[in-house]
């Protein structure tokens, strides 16, 4: 045994040497806050009864364990938000991601011919990547000003009717899938771009002596061949879509009746506002952890039977 | 109209070759009718106008009067620097600039230095826990900010790290090291083999042959990750907003002092958002020739 695993140590030890950082830096930052918020999870701690500080005086933390009442409140649907907030955070990963994808592949697609003035096209298609969230975000909420914002000048110079956008839950989560959109595009273009160069001249010379038509080439080459690029792009699309929170929580502010909140979001106005939350807000976090493992583990493991197959 | 369907100028390439042309032609994949370029050009155009228009727009407004945002038609004839001098002068933003940028910079030079190694080493070395590593770095991209932050808060206090610029550092490198990490291990791959041979054969250490050789040969997948990893931390609200007291604020939470609860000075929020922008870009500009090969290396190989 021991000599095992000196054998294993004097094997390996510059590899784990050069992955040691990564490892602690994650172990301490992430695994022990997780650990800590699945115990939060467990209890009744909100700002009442948290150890805290008045002055010199030091008040004790007095929660204490619940067992899973946290999460059966949740789940059976007793707090009467986790299923709304769950349906409407489906509705949006899927428009958005579906949205990213398509638009993405569209403009990877035109960028991938020959043609001039590509670079300056590349250039201004990946802007908003560059632009950092909560400038993006600013800039979004000044154009949607229902007031005298220059959005809704733009679409009823073309004969849409003026919205509130900021206002109403339906315009708002139109607004906000928008300005995802609008932020998310570029990066899922750079990879299906790359991907796209990344395909085999002599397979689209071969079909083509085939005689095969364009949109034949695009489903039997092009797709098969941007297959391994659309897998990480669409799970990663899920993930991050799944817990974005600057551009819901930075677009609607507090004037937001609460419709467009997501998971997260909603999580995170439960733990920071009113009286603060933590064991409900530590239970959502843990709920929505759950949730993306097991999409990803079922995710991971059609996508290696469509490989086999 | 339809003449300019039929001839394209491109028509001499591998179809007219073959001795007998099929009754219904294929259009090639270099080949394009004047219709088919103005489409082209047209999409790309609009396009590039929708991602550039809010860019522009606040960039518009920022050199207006005060009251720009309500009426963006006085702009052209009030055009003045007036908001810049304001933003840099009378407010706190350039001790904003500066912490943002000592965050940013450190959580970069941190996260390549954190992501290089391990990618390295997950895409050279077969060592034990190789897999279950690339699977925990996706899983920390589910972990929501929401369960993380009131623990990480307690943690850091713990360490006298809240309010402080390391404490911000290390948070933000775990939230950019997993994809960056994910990142340089593609991008290893498609470095040959071979060359760590030759600098093993001559005499190398690992860690020399990854510092000699891999590491200059890695900078196009090196310059994404940096990018990546300084676009996060220029960016990030949430844990800014909830770990720095006053004097260290970012420009992300500084800016917000600028709209209260009820109204936005939007003069200052435009123009402090371009001053914002310009180092992002400068960025972008450096990296985004190498952004295509960069970022695909690690999409297509994981």
């Amino acid at each position: 045994m021991i000599t095992a695993l000196r054998h294993s140590w004097q094997k390996y030890w510059y590899a784990w040497a050069m992955v040691a950082p990564v490892v602690i830096v994650l172990a301490v930052l992430v695994l022990y806050p997780l650990g800590y918020g699945f115990y939060l999870s467990l209890t009744n701690a909100n700002e009442a009864n948290v150890a805290r500080d008045i002055g010199a005086f030091h008040a004790p933390a007095t929660y204490k364990m619940v067992g899973l009442d946290n999460y059966w409140s949740i789940l059976s649907g007793a707090d009467g938000d986790f299923y709304p907030r769950l349906t409407w955070t489906i509705v949006w990963t899927v428009s958005c991601v579906a949205l990213h994808i398509a638009i993405g592949m569209g403009l990877a697609l035109l960028l991938n011919r020959k043609m001039r003035a590509k670079l300056l096209y590349r250039a201004l298609l990946i802007l908003p990547w560059a632009v950092p969230a909560f400038v993006g975000v600013f800039a979004w909420r000044l154009m949607l000003n229902s007031q005298y914002g220059v959005f809704n000048e733009m679409i009823t110079a073309v004969g849409l009717p003026a919205q509130n956008w900021l206002a109403t839950p339906f315009a708002q989560k139109v607004a906000v899938i928008m300005v995802n959109v609008w932020i998310g595009v570029p990066f899922n273009m750079v990879a299906l771009l790359g991907g796209l160069q990344s395909i085999p001249k002599e397979l689209y010379e071969a079909s083509e002596m085939d005689g095969a038509s364009p949109w034949q080439r695009f489903v039997n080459v092009t797709l098969p061949g941007l297959r391994p690029v659309t897998h990480t792009v669409v799970l990663l699309g899920c993930i991050w879509t799944f817990n974005m929170f600057a551009v819901i929580y930075l677009l609607l502010g507090q004037n937001t009746t609460g419709e467009a909140d997501i998971l997260v979001t909603f999580a995170f106005r439960k733990a920071f506002t009113g009286v603060s939350d933590y064991s409900g807000a530590a239970t959502y976090g843990i709920v929505i952890l759950a949730l993306l493992l097991a999409f990803s583990t079922f995710y991971r493991r059609r996508q290696l039977k469509t490989e086999q197959a | 109209m339809t003449s300019a369907t039929t001839h394209s100028p491109a028509t001499t390439g591998a179809l007219a070759k073959t001795p007998a042309p099929r009754p219904k032609k294929v259009r090639g994949r270099e080949e394009r009718s004047t219709l088919a370029s103005v489409a082209l050009h047209g999409t790309l155009i609009v396009a590039s106008l929708v991602a550039a228009f809010p860019v522009a727009w606040i960039v518009f407004i920022s050199l207006g009067p005060k009251t720009a945002w309500q009426s963006p038609g006085e702009v052209l004839g009030n055009l003045s620097l007036d908001n810049y001098v304001k933003v840099l002068t009378e407010t706190d933003f350039p001790h904003w600039f500066g912490a943002s940028v000592i965050v940013a910079g450190g959580t970069t030079v941190l996260g390549v230095f954190l992501a290089a190694t391990a990618g390295y080493a997950v895409s050279r070395m077969r060592f034990p826990g190789h897999r279950q590593l690339m699977w925990s770095f996706l899983v920390t991209q589910m972990f929501p900010m929401a369960v993380l932050i009131v623990p990480l808060y307690e943690l850091l206090a713990r360490f006298d790290l809240i309010d402080n610029y390391l404490g911000l550092i290390l948070t933000y490198a775990t939230t950019a090291v997993p994809f960056c990490a994910w990142m340089m291990k593609g991008y290893f791959d498609t470095i040959p083999h071979e060359i760590d041979e030759a600098g093993r054969v001559d005499g190398l250490t690992p860690f020399g042959t990854f510092w000699r050789l891999i590491v200059p040969l890695a900078k196009p997948g090196l310059a994404v990750t940096a990018f990546y990893s300084f676009l996060t931390a220029w960016g990030e609200v949430a844990y800014a907003s909830q770990f720095m007291g006053a004097d260290h604020y970012t420009l992300a939470v500084g800016i917000r002092t600028f709209a209260t609860e009820s109204r936005a000075d939007w003069a200052m929020m435009t123009a402090a958002s371009v001053i914002i922008l310009v180092p992002a870009t400068l960025v972008f500009l450096l990296v985004q020739r190498n952004l295509v090969s960069g970022l695909t290396a690690g999409g297509t190989k994981s």
